[in-house]
């Protein structure tokens, strides 16, 4: 065997990982169109938006990272193709025998996803800032109507973009560990978009304001896109960092029961 | 030389028939267990959500029309106050005016000159003070009215000078006919004409008083033989529509207008006897009685009155109260339908990834055909899901809001049905839609992605209000999720100021409308999916 001429197995199996995904042509395009399009639909909202001269309502951070709200589905599809595409070819059979340790393969799936939707990501996000601090001071959000300019310079503002990063790595670590238990692909991109966006949809309809706050709190995007939230950070119902962690909780738990099938159910 | 014919059975082969196809479709569909099961999630989803929000919808607060905000902890006393009045279509309407009327027996017609119509807004509504500042609201009326007895809510036809648009003829609440444009002075009389043939009422209007214009001709069925006749003044509550972003708020004030009429001249039987004024829906309002009346000297009449005759639109600043409607409940269509669109996309990819599509073209060639079969058994599996689910939701929901007390918003039968049934069209053309991107990628991932992209996402960035308001419309207008509109509950009316945005409920498109967009690219990518069937191999 061959073992002793590589490194860790740890390493032989992140390799791997990088191997499969890199060599999918479908990754490379969706990375792409993740990127692209949080950057695009950012653009079109900053582009569509006005603010009146009597003081905004809207938080220019946030407005300048809508396309994160269409930039999770993609993601979310990035990851549970790197599960599930493996169940639907029959290759996970392979990859199993070639590497046992079953948990280490998940880890190593993870890092690389993670690793590959920050690289993504911060283009899209980093360009939805950049295009937010050239289109918005067109539209009135100015100095002289009560909003600085968007600056990475400016606390707040680089929580948000760091944040919102963050937020698109986890939700493709909850996509993945929500594919790994459920394996048909599917399945697993209706259930992760089907909880994602039913909280958000909630809260817009339900009337009762405690309700409304529960659902803000523990659904997975409300809670965590909180972290783009630079203006009345007090009125929100975590602090933004709270709510980042609300989204890595969901992201654990989906992870662990992914781990868990993955590890004692029969591949 | 002879053409020898190859031998050519005239038998009839039973699987050349649609039918069988048909059939051996829904055995394919019916035999995978799961996909029975998630049909059955889908209602399950869709109805759990209903409930949910309608449990967490009883617990409101709502604002009492006549100023004051009374705070009410549960659903019971602030729903039971809400018992809405309802117009001859079953919808809900203000009907809260000044009249100044006669009883009008059989035929015959009234005429009057309007010289002016002036108004004053309370600048802060819930002081004492009833004298406000000068302001004209633009749906401030004032004309002549011929109603169905003096009854709230009953039917009427009126014609009537407005505050900023021009003479109009209004009838039943919700259907407005433009006369001719322009304020009323005294420079710029407007004469207003109704008369009224059986059920029929005919309204017409001048600029002069010797030529006409018809502005519109109106059946009221079932009118009384005495109806009441007169001349009317009311004025709504003045809103000032903010609108930030996709959502918006509404603040209101009341209003009041004053109607100077001259030249009344009546055709047909009216009694000999003089006029009463009538605050018809004043209730228990002490202010707007102080303030709405009306002044006979010789030949002009004065009438000055609040309130609106109008539908009440749901939505913010409407004085509907909590406005939860039927379309509320619905709001997990969008999960439900996600459920079905991964089985709609399975339907089609698991014959890819079996190789039983190669089986299948070899039973039976014709491509087309078992796109079609296909299409028409998960179109209809779905059409019966969302149905249910719809129906399963507002039963559910309505029932729970009910026993906390909690009026839903009243809807006409033939809209509830249309969003029940709408609900069940939607997810229909939605797993049509699927199937044929399906068909076409042949990957259940990337369809779910194309489906829950332009579906799903568009209308989850308009209703909640993630993108601003002109980008949403837009998306509800151009992307399939144009088909939501068939939920819409209640319809805009231009004539009553209130935010119509998709985060309220309206959506840019009629019901119909949006459903024909969806249509239209679910059409499409059936095309698409025919042509790539047939031009590629299996």
């Amino acid at each position: 065997m061959s073992s002793a001429s590589h490194a860790s197995p740890a390493s032989e199996t992140l390799h791997a990982e990088w191997t499969k995904l890199r060599t999918l042509a479908s990754t490379s395009w969706l990375l792409l169109a993740a990127a692209v399009l949080t950057f695009a639909v950012s653009a079109a909202a900053d582009a569509a938006s006005a603010c009146p001269a009597g003081g905004c309502q809207v938080d220019p951070a946030r407005l300048s990272l809508t396309g994160v709200q269409l930039g999770q589905a993609i993601v979310a599809i990035i990851a549970v193709l790197a599960i599930s595409n493996e169940y639907g070819t029959g290759m996970i059979k392979v990859t199993l025998t070639a590497m046992p340790r079953r948990l280490t393969v998940l880890a190593a799936k993870a890092a690389i996803i993670a690793g590959l939707v920050l690289a993504a990501s911060a283009v899209g996000v980093l360009g939805s800032v950049l295009a937010g601090r050239l289109i918005l001071p067109g539209r009135g959000f100015t100095p002289a109507h009560g909003d600085a300019l968007l600056s990475l310079a400016s606390g707040p503002v680089m929580r948000a973009t760091c944040g919102s990063v963050l937020y698109l790595a986890l939700i493709a670590l909850l996509s993945l560990g929500i594919a790994t238990a459920v394996r048909e692909s599917a399945v697993a991109i209706g259930l992760v978009l089907g909880l994602l966006y039913v909280f958000p949809v909630m809260t817009a309809i339900v009337s009762d304001q405690t309700w409304q706050r529960h659902l803000e709190q523990i659904g997975p995007m409300t809670a965590g896109l909180d972290i783009q939230t630079t203006v009345n950070v007090q009125s929100l119902p975590l602090t933004p960092w709270q709510g980042l962690g609300v989204l890595a909780l969901w992201a654990v738990g989906a992870l662990t029961i992914g781990a868990l099938l993955l590890r004692f159910r029969d591949a | 030389m002879t053409t020898i014919t190859p031998y050519r059975s005239t038998a009839r082969n039973p699987r050349d028939g649609f039918g069988p196809l048909l059939r051996a479709e829904w055995t394919k569909f019916r035999t995978v267990r799961g996909w029975i099961i998630g049909m059955f999630i889908a209602i399950i989803v869709t109805a759990g959500l209903g409930a949910l929000v309608a449990q967490a919808s009883t617990n409101v607060s709502c604002t009492q029309s006549g100023g004051g905000q009374a705070t009410v902890k549960h659903g019971a006393a602030c729903g039971a106050s809400r018992q809405r009045l309802l117009g001859p279509g079953g919808e809900p309407v203000d009907d809260q005016f000044y009249f100044v009327r006669q009883p009008l027996d059989g035929n015959g017609s009234l005429t009057v000159k309007l010289t002016s119509l002036a108004g004053l807004v309370q600048p802060n509504s819930g002081g004492p003070e009833p004298r406000g500042q000068a302001f004209l609201d633009p749906w401030s009326k004032a004309g002549i009215i011929i109603k169905d007895g003096t009854r709230q809510g009953s039917a009427y036809a009126a014609m009537m000078a407005t505050g900023g648009n021009g003479v109009r003829m209004q009838w039943d609440y919700t259907r407005d006919t433009a006369g001719l444009p322009g304020a009323v002075s005294a420079a710029n009389p407007r004469w207003l004409r109704l008369t009224r043939t059986g059920d029929t009422l005919t309204g017409y209007d001048s600029g002069d008083g010797t030529h006409w214009t018809q502005v519109g001709t109106v059946r009221l069925n079932g009118l009384p033989s005495t109806v009441q006749a007169g001349l009317f003044v009311t004025s709504p509550d003045h809103t000032t529509v903010s609108t930030s972003f996709a959502n918006g708020n509404v603040n209101g004030a009341s209003t009041w207008a004053t109607a100077a009429f001259t030249d009344v001249s009546r055709t047909g039987t009216w009694p000999t006897g003089g006029w009463t004024g009538d605050f018809i829906g004043g209730g228990g309002a002490p202010l707007a009685h102080s303030v709405a009346g009306y002044h006979q000297a010789g030949g002009q009449f004065t009438v000055t009155g609040t309130g609106d005759i109008a539908p009440v639109v749901s939505g913010p600043g409407s004085n509907a109260g909590p406005d939860t409607t039927i379309s509320d409940f619905l709001l997990g269509t969008f999960v439900g339908l996600i459920v079905v669109a991964v089985i709609a996309a399975m339907f089609m990819t698991a014959e890819y990834r079996r190789g039983l599509i190669r089986t299948t073209l070899v039973a039976s060639p014709g491509r087309g055909r078992v796109l079609a079969a296909k299409a028409i058994v998960i179109g209809l599996a779905a059409f019966v899901t969302g149905t249910a689910a719809a129906a399963a939701t507002v039963f559910v929901a309505t029932h729970i809001a009910h026993s906390n007390g909690f009026v839903t918003w009243p809807e006409p039968w033939p809209t509830e049905l249309r969003i029940i049934v709408g609900t069940g069209l939607l997810v229909a053309a939605a797993a049509v839609f699927t199937l044929a991107v399906a068909t076409m990628v042949r990957r259940s991932a990337a369809t779910l992605m194309i489906t829950i992209v332009v579906l799903v996402v568009p209308y989850f960035l308009a209703r909640t209000a993630a993108v601003p308001l002109s980008v949403a419309n837009w998306l509800l207008r151009i992307t399939p999720a144009a088909g939501f509109a068939l939920q819409q509950a209640t319809p805009q009316f231009h004539q009553v100021q209130s935010v119509y945005s998709p985060f309220t409920g309206f959506y840019p498109l009629l019901p119909w409308a949006g459903f024909a967009v969806l249509c239209g690219w679910t059409v499409l990518a059936l095309a698409g999916a025919a042509y790539s069937l047939r031009r590629r191999d299996a």
